[in-house]
């Protein structure tokens, strides 16, 4: 924690404002953001959330966000800001569900303890003792803890329909109130200890099934969220000043920076730079425009400052468009019914019934309400769900784990259900088959002079092609040399004095690209190096397979899900690549197309796993039944995707479906598990047998078990 | 007997504190960043001994 000193300069007020910084690995990374951010202008206080990956910033409340992520950037970590208030208001359910758990946990034992002397044969006065004790225990302590219980029940019963809390939330209530009065006129058995343990139980089920659920900011929201927040627009009398997104109108001109992203769809007007249209096209290479081009919101304006027209705001924005694209396609999915929900719409009838069925039956044969009543009470606490509340989420919490541990983050546990399921699998290229960045090779060929200096001029350059050059170079031994009169030229590259002589670094001539790759490879993916020797040196870039490609794509062949390539690469690239790989392929796709191509599939009652990264994979990530997504994806398709997998290989797709299916084998045998410990309860219980202490056995052993069983997919992600 | 009248109170005593304890800890905020805490540990601070 930094130490503020009170007494500095901080009169004015400040704000907070909370970042997401995916890339903290170590304690370095949190002491030094904390450390060093407070150094930057404007800037008080960081505090790291290392579990989470965010930061919370305490700020001058005049500091715009540009400059926040500046400071983040001087310091040498990328932050994106989170605008969403849900993943916090999701926090808060689950802190209130484990504080209900708590309460009943703590309840559930004290009187159980009380409970254990009066089965082992206290009686008398001390018999009513201990029962007044546990009624003074339990009766807060239901009427706390149950209360999640008792509000759903209520909402179902209100728009006459019944679910599984009805049934629960009745016998919790009658078991209170039938314990309190056998307590009062000094009965023999109370069921405190049922009631508490059931519910405890219960929620313990509810707190892990909470830790599944999926986040609820969806990707169409962090679509919008790549766009510049504002930009910097030209008033008519030259001067410039900051403007926020939603405040700029059509027809402004906007001043747009080196590696600065658009706010807003535009026409060039002025200048010349090089634009990665990535988000957009899914392209690596970046693309030249020139006054007269429109760029599209979300662009990255790689070399020169550009002035830009606007032409389009708000929704009419072309990544807009493919936000309600991704909204609606999402919208199939939310519909998707859990295997839990799907047992417990059938279970909530059956237990009513059955308990209903044994009140009447035991009155009809003369037993008298009281003793109907208990009976009664006992088949509503021997069948309610307790196993079967555990049944799923235990078996998904542990799996989520151990695919953590593997590299695969799991943010929906029906994503394993709908994984599971999966018959086909559909793959981006770029990106996503691929690595998505350049690869430099042929450096061997380069002298170690020659690499210091390339070193020296690519970090000089934002463009991709120097950061790839950068990475290459970064691991070997040869320090960057150093070089003076550095000038950036947008569109030709890089050029400096070295000992002084000129040297330079950009794009090569046509004619120097066809000697070395033969029209093989596009003329943007080399660069050459001038050393002032005559012969420049030509240092090629490919975007390179990922590394297991094709044993991945195997193994999900030999799994049932025999794979394709849907790419909006062109077409000749993509057939390349399809064949060295065996599969099908086509390119040239828009997002829409893509989309097109997921919902024919569905209707035709296939199951498509979607793995992609780009902005223009977002739809089709959202609409697919199940949807993967490498780290390295942009924050949309991340967003979009239900499992992440984390590094180059492609290893974990198999092995995400793997898992899936041996967890759905682990669920359903719980779910036998728990049905089974019914049929074989239930009878016992209608008969009238069922004790508080035979029904605190039942269900404590029933629960262990499944949760033993589903600690067995600790060792299923291989 | 009497014992138990003495024991039960202080046994439920014990038992709440605890509960108290975790439900002041968790609003707190002691379990908001495990992982962070984790590391914390490792971090040098550069810290001087007070004088």
């Amino acid at each position: 924690m930094t130490y503020i000193d009170p007494a500095a300069e901080w009169t004015e007020g400040t704000v907070e404002t909370r970042l997401a910084v995916p890339d903290m690995h170590c304690a370095g990374c949190i002491s030094k953001i904390e450390r060093l951010l407070p150094m930057q202008p404007g800037i008080r206080a960081a505090r790291v959330n290392f579990s989470a990956k965010t930061v919370i910033v305490t700020h001058a409340a005049d500091l715009p966000e540009p400059d926040l992520l500046r400071a983040f950037d001087a310091i040498g970590f990328e932050a994106q800001p989170l605008h969403n208030a849900a993943a916090h208001e999701r926090g808060q359910a689950l802190r209130k569900l484990i504080r209900a758990l708590a309460v009943a946990a703590f309840a559930a034992m004290n009187v159980m303890l009380l409970s254990v002397s009066v089965w082992s044969g206290a009686d008398g006065s001390a018999r009513d003792l201990f029962h007044w004790i546990s009624a003074l225990i339990a009766i807060p302590a239901v009427a706390y803890s149950g209360q999640p219980f008792f509000r759903s029940a209520l909402k179902a019963l209100k728009a006459r329909t019944t679910n599984m809390d009805v049934p629960i939330s009745i016998g919790v209530i009658l078991a209170t109130s039938m314990s309190l009065y056998e307590t009062i006129v000094g009965g023999h058995h109370a069921w405190f200890d049922g009631a508490l343990m059931l519910l405890a139980f219960l929620l313990a089920g509810r707190v892990l099934d909470e830790m599944m659920r999926a986040r609820a900011a969806s990707g169409a929201e962090a679509l919008v969220r790549r766009t510049a927040p504002g930009a910097m627009r030209l008033d008519a009398d030259g001067s410039s000043q900051w403007v926020a997104a939603d405040a700029l109108a059509v027809g402004d001109r906007l001043l747009v920076a080196a590696g600065e992203r658009l706010a807003a769809d535009g026409v060039i007007e002025d200048g010349t730079s090089r634009f990665d249209l990535s988000l957009l096209t899914g392209e690596s290479a970046p693309v030249m425009l020139r006054p007269g081009d429109t760029a599209t919101a979300g662009t990255l304006n790689l070399d020169g400052p550009v002035t830009l027209r606007v032409t389009a705001v708000g929704e009419a924005r072309a990544i807009a468009e493919i936000a309600r694209l991704m909204e609606s396609a999402g919208q199939a999915k939310s519909r998707y019914v859990r295997l839990a929900d799907k047992c417990s719409r059938l279970y909530a009838p059956v237990v009513h019934s059955l308990a209903a069925v044994t009140f009447i039956g035991w009155m009809i044969a003369g037993a008298g309400w009281h003793q109907s009543l208990l009976v009664a009470i006992a088949v509503l606490i021997i069948t309610c769900p307790c196993a079967l509340g555990l049944a799923v989420p235990v078996a998904q919490v542990v799996v989520c784990g151990a695919m953590m541990r593997a590299g695969l983050l799991v943010k929906d546990g029906s994503a394993l259900e709908r994984l599971a399921e999966a018959d086909q699998a559909l793959f981006d290229k770029t990106g996503t088959l691929t690595l998505g960045r350049p690869r430099a090779f042929g450096l061997e060929a380069l002298d170690e002079e020659a690499r210091s200096i390339a070193r020296a001029l690519a970090m000089t350059s934002r463009h991709p092609l120097a950061v790839a050059l950068r990475q290459a170079l970064g691991g070997e031994h040869v320090g960057p040399a150093a070089l003076t009169d550095i000038q950036d030229i947008p569109g030709e590259g890089v050029r400096a004095l070295w000992q002084g002589q000129p040297v330079s670094m950009g794009k090569p001539r046509e004619s120097e690209v066809d000697i070395v790759t033969a029209g093989a490879e596009d003329q943007t993916m080399a660069v050459a190096l001038d050393m002032g020797r005559g012969r420049r040196a030509i240092i090629r870039f490919a975007d390179a397979l990922r590394p297991d490609a094709a044993q991945a794509l195997a193994d999900l062949r030999a799994l049932g899900l025999p794979a394709s390539i849907m790419s909006g690469d062109r077409a000749e690239p993509v057939r390349a690549l399809a064949d060295q790989l065996g599969v099908d392929g086509e390119g040239g796709m828009r997002p829409a197309d893509k989309l097109a191509r997921l919902q024919s599939l569905e209707q035709a009652g296939h199951k498509p796993l979607m793995v992609g990264d780009g902005l223009n994979d977002g739809p089709a990530l959202a609409a697919a039944h199940v949807s993967m997504a490498p780290g390295s994806a942009s924050d949309v398709g991340q967003q979009a995707a239900d499992i992440v997998f984390l590094g180059d290989s492609l290893s974990g797709i198999p092995k995400s479906v793997r898992a899936s299916r041996a967890t759905m084998r682990v669920v359903r045998q719980n779910i036998g598990l728990a049905i089974g410990y019914n049929a074989l309860a239930v009878p016992l219980a209608i008969a009238g047998y069922v004790t508080p202490l035979i029904a605190a056995i039942a269900m404590s052993a029933s629960s262990l078990i499944v949760v033993a069983n589903s600690l067995r997919l600790r060792w299923a992600v291989k | 007997m009497n014992g138990l009248l003495f024991l039960i109170p202080v046994a439920l005593l014990l038992g709440l504190t605890g509960l108290a304890a975790f439900l002041w800890s968790m609003r707190n905020g002691q379990f908001d960043d495990p992982d962070g805490a984790a590391m914390r540990i490792l971090i040098e601070d550069q810290d001087k001994p007070a004088p």
